[in-house]
């Protein structure tokens, strides 16, 4: 078959309109924010809440990344969190490094000797590791001074971590729930191995302070809030558009293919695990990139953040959302986590059954983890489900017969396109 | 209700016309944030300190308020989760504009919460032993620095108990690190070999026990008398005690003091085998004074019977009064002003004496030694005179040139070397 | 009323005992003397007092030094009279004289302070008061003299101890006696063969009393010199830069013994260098040259030669300097002979003690792999047999905890309530298994990922939930009396009751689980529906009703193994997390659907643990870490697990 015998492609934009609907929206809302800002507009939105929003457009970017590698590949990965986690620690030593490094060489210029190197690296350690009873810098830390190589290793290290992982768990055909608890293995171990203080980033203290940008001391929170805003809402735009790319074309097909039947596609002459490997390292580094962007805007980064839960409640989000479809996972990470933010910030009112008063606090998380049960038996396309009802969009009618391992996915429908 | 309308408004007439010029300042209602986890693992300690500020607050509403206000106490939170701890602060501060927060109680929750408090010069209480190396501008530390807790306690094993080998063993975070660091420089001072300083950090939550605690009583196999220094945190203790009553360790072999366990730690287990084991704090609930009494009825008749006072809580009591001394002084709750007035504030202790606020943002309080009793509760055994406070530890080389004083030298990081400030932020 | 009629009474009572008292009694004049320090009452300022009490010859000093070290001496804060006192209530005392034991009377406890010796004078006071009690008629007290010597020996208790060892009657407390001589002769013999002897009567012993009498004879104390030099006492030779001995550590010796010339720390050469600012300029050099560490070097130099400030080696220096002398230990314990008695003795026991070790480290491991199994086999049922994914399976094991001290809340009796909580935290789970299976999973039954996701829903409600019931502070569940202690069998191997009790109950359960899979009706139809459920409900068994009944059985295995495991650690809402990965790995790595492999899964992964852990002793966390690393790599290269299914069984 060539090329030629094809119909004529369609634009990109015009065969997938989700796209461009999900763009525009997103740019929308990025004005609307700045305009009601309180950096540069009529100060509706306090700063706290324009970090919160920022911080959830990174947690859409690695929602994004683990609908593709889930919903799209099949693949439960119970790790994603960690890429995003070390994403976060990557830029976190370039900043804490850089902000320290002005303290330190203003703090020495005073000093009646003009300082060594030796100096100035034992005043940034002393300060950096103080806290955790330390003053020497860790090897690791050998790459923290320059911004291009940190920036480097925010892609480098979730994809190279990655990349060893899938390639030895995908070459000896590990699978299913096997995987995933392979993964959430691998993230338990990170954590647990960043926990210490031997691992030489500050063990449970993590990274902290991140928000203050080195040699901008002097720029409002608010104002760096907003750079990080449109610095999060660029790189989910640029990411929902990578991530619609790959799955409309033929790689996309064939990652469906292995989600719904990885045999038969081995059997096709696909090298499946590369498929899968390239997905799997593809995503942890979209993951880190959006670790990296959100950190700063957390100003701190520490293993608490990689432990198993917060990858379980990534699943979560975009089994909420929808899997299989972007938008979904968009808009799962979106909502639930808002949503979380509301209820355990008290602003909940109680609701006051006479003899039990419910307090949102203490049963918000019973109610995310019921609804979540329900979702998964009742909704398995979770808030995306609606939009296709708005769209009149039905899911295939086997006449009961079993869909095979997924339903939350639109396989045949799919296939037609 | 129109009383206490009449009342309110006449001690606010009184105010203004005692103070005119600064009552302005103050908004009704003053608000008082508590940041305290009330979900996650750290709930298990912070909701008894929320519980505790809330109970502060009723009290000094029933006393009047304060400069004519009614107290308000503006609770969120922070679900354990560190970064929160930045947020939920700066949400406190620009939208609920609380005027003072209690809050935080692990080191990391409070380093998060620094960069947010320092930026919108905010005031924050920490009410938490801790392990100094820090003096912010905009932190009160109402808990223990080392000095006060972990050197009279080692001094304590040192001449009283004639301990000759150490074992640290401590919970894998920065608190016993850092504690464990100034220890270990600390022995060496007095002439404790290295060899003999056994150290083991174990994670959080940690359950076996079985071969620490062996390793522990294979330290006596050369003669010397051996004591644990233990900074093990929160659910770890119980494993841990559980297995040294198991393994028949009495505290007359292997004495035990820890500076994270306290009356709640203990309502977890049996203490019957654990009696005569060792604790550090500046409270403890069995202090016999007046005041402790009343305030340990106050608490159970608003918690209930078997709920029990620790040193944390008595810290917030320290803080809480003093602040409002230091805002009435004041005449108002603006966080300079306040801030200024707190340096010198004198605030009864619980278990007796006086409490003063030093200029490093730090207490002076005395030291007490409990034995565990077979009630869960502590027989307090020794009492030291009230112990200054010192951000910057002396037995670190690096710190020990280090000294804060916010109210001359109008800095936290004090080279007295080179006679220069060397940040007036904090470390991070 | 009556309590203050009884004050009352009290308070008339304390008319008269203070005339009562003798104040003039030798030994209320004794304590008198020494009162200042006893009401000091710390460790490093007592002994003048204890010496006093135990040299004064009194017969009531012993009753003395007894009252004060159980902390039943009170002093009058009026008068300053010592008496002792046993408190009959809160605020009562009934007070005693100790001139001659009479009761004075009952007081009210305001007018007088409790003396409260800490651990370490009450030691010193049962090191003195050992002489009184060596040969005292009742055994209790013989014993507590006996402690005494083990905590605190003194030269003059070998005397004492020799001298009771002929009237002793108890022959265990004969043999005790005995050790304790041949220990004190050690460390306090007057001849050398006395002491050698008694080292060598101690062949191959494991107490830790033992080495501890025996290792501080072999401290040693390093020298340097040009040669080595020939006396006896000389022990092996040291090279600077080896582990035992630093290369700054050999410098500074020869240092403080004048062999060498000091070396400068940075900060005092920095100091220095600044002292000696002039016009911009260090012996002639530009300050702000110095920004490097050679460049401060030169110049140190260049003062050095001025004669400003003392030269300091250089590195070549040191280096010669370390070349030229030897250094080496020297016995400062113990007489030559001695030392190499005791340095072989040592060494035969040292290799016991290794063996000891291996051993008593296999029993912890063995100990942790049981608690991993116990946590694991429910698992085993519905994961390994069912294929169900139970990500609540840890909220399981925590609400048989929580049920566990429910029990003990109401049935005091802990031996009873633990024989009541365990069949009910088996029915409370059994039951919250089948309404789970019933509601959520057998509607996710092929769709696995799904069924973690649904159960990881619920597990974190019921983590949340237990907390809002509960509360988030860790609740007591506490073991009968007789699983207290541990099975010593010597010195170094001892494992708690607890722990053993929970490898019996590992044992039962797996005894259990092999019973009811093959030798029982539902083991079979169990057994079927696995293999091919179309097949097993085609012979008459109802698929639906198994599944259900299964996946009870597993969860409430799970919810007995949280009654065990609440009795040795905690009991918290968040208990079943901490456990919840290890099981799926132990039921992973074993091999799924076979209970041996779970078995052995968890036997790797004790036994793996405790080896890591063995190696760094010093960070239990990186042990953790690692032995998860392994376990991904282990997986990696046997994806089945240990015992892997072959054949159709595999794809079932």
């Amino acid at each position: 078959m060539t090329d030629a015998a094809l119909p004529r492609r369609q634009p990109f934009a015009l065969r997938f309109p989700s796209v461009m609907i999900f763009l525009t929206i997103l740019a929308l809302f990025t004005v609307g924010v700045t305009v009601l800002s309180e950096g540069f507009g009529i100060g509706v939105i306090s700063t706290s809440f324009i970090k919160t929003l920022g911080k959830t457009l990174c947690l859409c970017l690695v929602a994004l990344a683990m609908d593709l590698v889930w919903g799209y590949c099949g693949i439960l990965s119970l790790g994603h969190m960690a890429f995003f986690g070390l994403g976060g620690y990557a830029i976190g030593m370039w900043l804490m490094y850089a902000r320290t490094e002005i303290i330190v060489l203003e703090s020495l210029s005073a000093a009646a000797l003009p300082p060594t190197p030796q100096e100035v690296s034992d005043g940034i350690a002393t300060q950096i590791f103080g806290v955790v009873g330390s003053s020497e810098f860790p090897p690791i830390w050998a790459f923290a001074h320059s911004l291009p190589l940190q920036l480097a290793a925010v892609v480098l290290v979730p994809g190279l971590l990655a990349l060893i992982f899938g390639w030895l768990a995908f070459r000896s055909r590990v699978t299913g729930v096997y995987l995933s608890i392979l993964t959430q293995a691998m993230t338990l171990a990170l954590s647990l191995h960043l926990f210490q203080n031997d691992s030489g980033l500050r063990g449970n203290n993590g990274l902290s302070g991140l928000q203050n940008l080195p040699g901008m001391g002097d720029t409002p929170q608010s104002i760096v809030s907003l750079w990080f805003f449109w610095a999060s809402a660029l790189a989910l735009a640029l990411g929902y558009l990578l991530c619609a790319w790959i799955v409309s074309g033929k790689f996309g097909s064939v990652i469906r293919a292995i989600r719904d039947d990885e045999a038969r596609v081995r059997f096709l002459g696909y090298p499946v695990e590369a498929f899968k490997l390239v997905i799997f390292t593809l995503t942890a580094v979209i993951a880190g990139i959006a670790g990296a962007l959100y950190y700063p805007q957390a100003g701190i980064v520490n293993p608490a953040e990689i432990a198993p839960i917060a990858s379980i409640y990534l699943a979560v989000w975009v089994a909420i959302g929808g899997r299989g479809r972007l938008y979904g996972a968009v808009i799962g990470a979106a909502f639930v986590s808002l949503v979380s933010t509301w209820f355990t910030g008290g602003q909940a009112p109680d609701i006051n059954l006479g003899f039990y008063t419910i307090s949102w606090v203490d049963w918000w998380t019973v109610l995310l983890g019921l609804s979540f049960v329900c979702v998964t038996l009742f909704a398995p396309k979770g808030i995306g489900g609606l939009v296709d009802i708005l769209i009149d969009r039905k899911s295939p009618n086997r006449h009961g017969a079993d869909l095979g391992p997924d339903h939350g996915a639109l396989r045949e429908q799919e296939a037609e396109k | 209700m129109s009383m206490k309308f009449l009342s309110t408004t006449a001690a606010a007439a009184l105010l203004v016309s005692t103070l005119p010029a600064l009552a302005q300042d103050v908004s009704c209602p003053i608000k008082v944030g508590v940041l305290h986890s009330l979900s996650g693992t750290m709930a298990i300690s912070e909701t008894t300190l929320k519980d505790t500020m809330e109970m502060l607050v009723d009290i000094q509403n029933d006393k009047g308020g304060l400069l004519g206000c009614e107290l308000e106490a503006v609770v969120v939170d922070p679900a354990s989760d560190w970064p929160l701890f930045a947020e939920k602060a700066r949400e406190l501060l620009t939208v609920q504009e609380v005027d003072v927060i209690f809050g935080s109680w692990t080191s990391v929750s409070r380093k998060s919460a620094l960069p947010v408090l320092e930026e919108l010069n905010g005031l924050m209480f920490y009410p938490v032993q801790y392990e100094g190396e820090e003096s912010s501008k905009n932190v009160f530390y109402t808990g223990a620095a080392p000095n006060q807790q972990a050197i009279p306690a080692t001094d304590y094993f040192l001449e009283e108990l004639g301990v000759e080998k150490f074992a640290l063993l401590g919970t894998d975070y920065v608190y016993p690190r850092t504690t464990n660091n100034i220890l270990e420089a600390y022995l060496k001072d007095k002439g404790i070999a290295e060899e003999d300083i056994f150290v083991n950090y174990t994670p959080f939550g940690h359950s076996d026990w079985s071969k620490i605690v062996a390793d522990v009583v294979a330290l006596g196999a050369d003669g010397k008398k051996v004591g644990v220094i233990s900074t093990i945190n929160g659910d770890a203790n119980i494993g841990f005690y559980k297995e040294l009553a198991a393994a028949g360790i009495s505290a007359d072999d292997i004495p035990v003091v820890a500076f994270s366990v306290g009356e709640e730690e203990l309502s977890g287990l049996d203490t019957s085998n654990l009696v005569g084991h060792l604790a550090a704090w500046n409270y403890f609930q069995s202090a016999d004074t007046p005041a402790n009494e009343e305030w340990v009825a106050a608490w159970k008749a608003r918690m209930g019977e078997e709920r029990v006072t620790n040193d944390p809580m008595e810290a917030h009591y320290i803080g809480f009064n003093m602040w409002v001394n230091a805002a009435t002084a004041a005449g108002t709750t603006d966080v300079d002003a306040v801030r200024t007035a707190m340096y010198g504030q004198e605030f009864p202790n619980l278990t007796g004496g006086t409490a003063v606020m030093l200029p490093n943002h730090h207490l002076s309080k005395p030291v007490l030694i409990g034995e565990i009793q077979d009630d869960g509760q502590f027989d307090i055994i020794s009492a030291t005179d009230p112990v200054p406070g010192d951000a910057w530890t002396d037995f670190l080389p690096e710190s020990a040139v280090l000294t804060s004083d916010w109210k001359d030298l109008g800095c936290g990081m004090y080279n007295t070397e080179t006679s220069t400030c060397v940040q007036i932020k904090s470390n991070y | 009323m009556l309590r203050f009629v009884a004050t009352f009474l009290a308070c008339l009572t304390l008319a008269f005992p203070a005339t009562a008292q003798q104040a003039d009694a030798p030994i209320q004049q004794l304590l008198q003397s020494q009162r200042d320090i006893i009401v000091e009452s710390s460790r490093r300022t007592i002994g003048p007092a204890i010496d006093a009490l135990a040299n004064s010859g009194l017969p009531e000093a012993q009753v003395v030094m007894d009252k004060w070290q159980t902390r039943q001496m009170w002093v009058n804060t009026e008068t300053g009279l010592f008496v002792y006192a046993e408190e009959v209530d809160r605020d009562t005392l009934r007070i005693f004289d100790f001139a001659d034991g009479t009761e004075i009377g009952e007081v009210p406890d305001d007018g007088f302070d409790q003396l409260k010796p800490n651990s370490g004078i009450r030691g010193l006071i049962g090191t003195a008061l050992v002489q009184f009690q060596l040969s005292d008629p009742d055994p209790d007290t013989r014993r507590r003299a006996l402690d005494a010597i083990e905590r605190g020996a003194e030269e003059s208790h070998l005397a004492a101890l020799r001298a009771s060892l002929e009237n002793e009657t108890d022959t265990q407390i004969l043999a005790r006696k005995q050790r304790l001589e041949r220990l004190l002769t050690i460390a306090y013999g007057e001849t050398d063969a006395e002491r050698i002897e008694a080292i060598q009567s101690f062949d191959g012993d494991l107490g830790v009393d033992v080495r501890a009498a025996l290792n501080p004879l072999l401290s040693v104390r390093v020298e340097a010199a040009n040669v080595l030099p020939t006396d006896p006492d000389i022990g092996q030779m040291l090279d600077p830069g080896s582990e035992q001995l630093s290369r700054d550590d050999a410098y500074a010796l020869l240092v403080s013994a004048d062999l060498a010339k000091p070396r400068i720390s940075v900060e005092d050469q920095r100091n220095a260098l600044i002292e000696n600012i002039a016009d911009g300029q260090v012996a002639g050099i530009q300050v702000a040259t110095l920004n490097s560490q050679d460049a401060r070097d030169m110049a140190y130099a260049a003062l050095a030669e001025q004669g400003v400030v003392t030269a300091v080696a250089t590195e070549a220096e040191v280096d010669q300097r370390l070349a030229n002398h030897v250094f080496y230990e020297r016995y400062v314990g113990a007489p030559p002979e001695v030392v190499f008695a005791a340095q072989a003795a040592l060494n035969a026991i040292e290799n016991k003690v290794a063996i000891n070790q291996m051993f008593d480290l296999s029993l912890d491991a063995l100990s942790l792999a049981s608690i991993y199994f116990l946590a694991a086999i429910g698992l085993a049922i519905t994961f390994g047999v069912m294929g169900v994914i139970n990500m609540a399976h840890g909220e399981f094991i925590m609400m048989g905890a929580y049920t566990g001290y429910v029990v003990q809340l109401f049935i005091p009796d802990y031996t009873l309530s633990i024989l009541v909580a365990i069949p009910l935290a088996f029915a409370i789970t059994f039951g919250a298994g089948v309404a789970m299976e019933r509601l959520v999973i057998r509607w996710l039954y092929h769709r696995p990922l799904e069924t973690l996701l649904a159960t990881f829903g619920i597990s974190i409600a019921l983590q949340q939930i237990a907390k809002n019931i509960f509360g988030t502070q860790a609740r007591p569940l506490t073991a009968p009396g007789w699983l207290d202690g541990s099975l010593v069998i010597n010195d170094i191997v001892s494992i708690s009751y607890i722990r053993i009790a929970i490898f019996v109950l590992a044992l039962l359960f797996l005894a259990l689980f092999l019973f009811v899979m093959n030798r029982t009706r539902l083991g079979l139809e169990v057994r079927a529906v696995t293999q091919n459920p179309r097949m097993a409900a085609s012979m008459g068994i109802n698929p639906d009703k198994i599944n259900m009944l299964t996946f009870g059985f597993g969860s409430g295995i799970a919810g007995i193994a949280g009654v065990a495991i609440g009795l040795y650690a905690k009991v918290t809402s968040e208990m079943g997390s901490d456990y919840i990965v290890q099981s799926f790995m132990t039921v992973v790595v074993g091999g799924v659907g076979n209970i041996w492999g779970t078995l052995l899964g968890a036997t790797m992964v004790g036994f793996l643990q405790k080896g890591i852990e063995w190696f760094n002793p010093s960070n239990t966390l990186a042990a953790q870490t690692y032995m998860i690393l392994f376990i991904i790599l282990f997986i990696q290269f046997r994806p089945k697990g240990i015992i892997a299914l072959k054949g159709r069984a595999a794809e079932a």
